[in-house]
């Protein structure tokens, strides 16, 4: 009676032992060397794996920060504090590292409720993809803002919120600069710009001017007068668009004064 | 001869271990939304399944059988495999960190997968021996794959297809399994 159930019990111990000493053997004979600074660094970083720095997620970053192939300040999220955090982990000082230039993202449009007109009343879904697929959705202008929000919904950051008139406001602040909203945005209304551009065409109309005209209050009608009186010749006309060339602009503001519909602005 | 190929097919097609099973149905959802990651499921699977396989055939006729503890066998071959996936880790770790890399992420995935603990107990069930049972396992495994790597093709394609809000995601992944699985009966009329 007592060896029925004797010889289970130790048949499992001596199995589940068995094993055990196998796996403690090969932990031993197989382990391989970690960098421990790759785990710190994880620690370190935000854990949104966002990609914004360009690597698959935070751990690839961080195996690549310890490798000494990413830069310490390459996570645009964490900014100073975690490239601080790096940086100690790391035993590198940060002024080593030149500074990155700063990429945030804004919208190029302000078709507000009252600047640019509607050709119909939306009720459906309440979301920018689903509005588009129906004749390019409810703006007389196919290039302007929804307003439905699916950028607020796509920022991991909580630094989009909709504005009281309809256009989405982009805390500069908190843009980490991950392009989330970009891709996500069926309009393709908001872009990446550099911190230093200042002065910037808030339209994304690709149409000729009489349409604009005819839609919005504030758009783009390619009239060219920017073209002319830049100084730097940092504006070009590009598909019945004014594009600034951030890398000739000096942010000296003269399209602005030139701009008749007041499309061009200062951030 | 004919036998081991009626094994071999009848594991690949006729009784797929996920659409005529329904073993596995973790993975088959879970890594199933790109082709690349479905691909090295099935081979970390095979992988296992095979090593699997073997292992817990000489353990049952080495000990289970001999010593009448054929009630322990589940808890056994759970055992087996836990211990097994940990070590296949380890070991890939060191001998081929490229291998690992690839298949890495889905070991511990296998640990608790009934998939395997299926074709163990199955194996014992049938009553193959040595060599049928490692036909079989690979059979099996190749059947998963197929399995995986056709439902990534479909989601592949629904991901730039309008799918419904409803139904965008797993419930619409899960009725294209449904499908699949009834196309897969065919096999069996």
């Amino acid at each position: 009676m007592l060896i029925d159930i004797l010889i289970p019990i130790v048949t499992m111990t001596a199995l589940a032992v068995l094993f055990a000493g196998i796996l403690a053997v090969a932990n031993i004979a197989f382990s391989v060397e970690k960098d421990p600074r790759v785990e710190e660094i994880l620690e370190a970083l935000p854990g949104a794996n966002c990609g914004a720095c360009g690597y698959a997620g935070c751990a690839a970053f961080a195996e690549a920060v310890a490798k000494g192939e990413a830069p310490v300040n390459g996570c645009p999220v964490g900014r100073e504090k975690v490239a601080e955090e790096i940086c100690r982990i790391m035993g590198v000082s940060g002024e080593q590292e030149s500074e990155a230039e700063r990429h945030t993202a804004r919208l190029v449009c302000q078709g507000t409720h009252e600047a640019a007109k509607t050709k119909m009343d939306y009720h459906g879904v309440q979301d920018c993809r689903a509005a588009t697929l129906i004749n390019g959705g409810d703006k007389t202008c196919p290039y302007g803002c929804l307003g439905l929000g699916t950028c607020v919904r796509a920022c991991p950051f909580d630094a989009i919120q909709m504005g009281d008139d309809g256009l989405p406001d982009i805390d500069q602040e908190l843009c980490t600069g991950c392009g989330k909203c970009v891709e996500a945005c069926p309009k393709d209304v908001i872009s990446m710009f550099p911190s230093s551009a200042e002065v910037m065409v808030a339209c994304n109309s690709k149409a000729k001017g009489a349409p604009v005209l005819k839609a919005c209050k504030v758009g783009c009608i390619a009239c060219g007068k920017c073209v002319k009186v830049c100084p730097q010749d940092a504006i070009s006309m590009v598909d019945n668009l004014a594009v600034i060339d951030s890398h000739k602009c000096t942010n000296c503001g003269t399209c602005i004064e030139a701009c008749p519909t007041n499309a061009i602005v200062r951030v | 001869m004919q036998e081991i190929l009626l094994i071999f097919f009848g594991a690949v097609f006729f009784n797929n271990f996920v659409l005529n099973r329904f073993l596995g149905i973790c993975p088959f959802l879970g890594v199933s939304k790109r082709i690349e990651t479905s691909l090295g499921m099935g081979m970390a699977v095979a992988f296992v399944m095979t090593l699997a396989s073997i292992i817990t055939w000489v353990l049952q006729g080495l000990v289970l059988n001999k010593l009448g503890l054929e009630y322990l066998q589940t808890i056994t071959f759970i055992l087996v495999i836990a211990a097994l996936v940990q070590f296949v880790e380890m070991f890939l770790q060191k001998v081929s960190p490229t291998l690992h890399k690839a298949l890495g992420v889905f070991l511990p995935l296998i640990t608790t997968n009934c998939a395997i603990l299926g074709i163990a107990l199955l194996n014992i069930d049938f009553g193959y021996n040595l060599l049928q049972t490692i036909v079989h396992a690979l059979g099996a495994a190749l059947g998963f794959t197929l399995a995986l790597i056709l439902l990534a093709g479909i989601r592949e394609k629904l991901e730039i297809n309008d799918v419904p809000d409803a139904f965008a995601g797993i419930p619409i992944a899960l009725i294209s399994a449904g499908i699949l699985a009834l196309a897969f009966s065919g096999f069996v009329l």
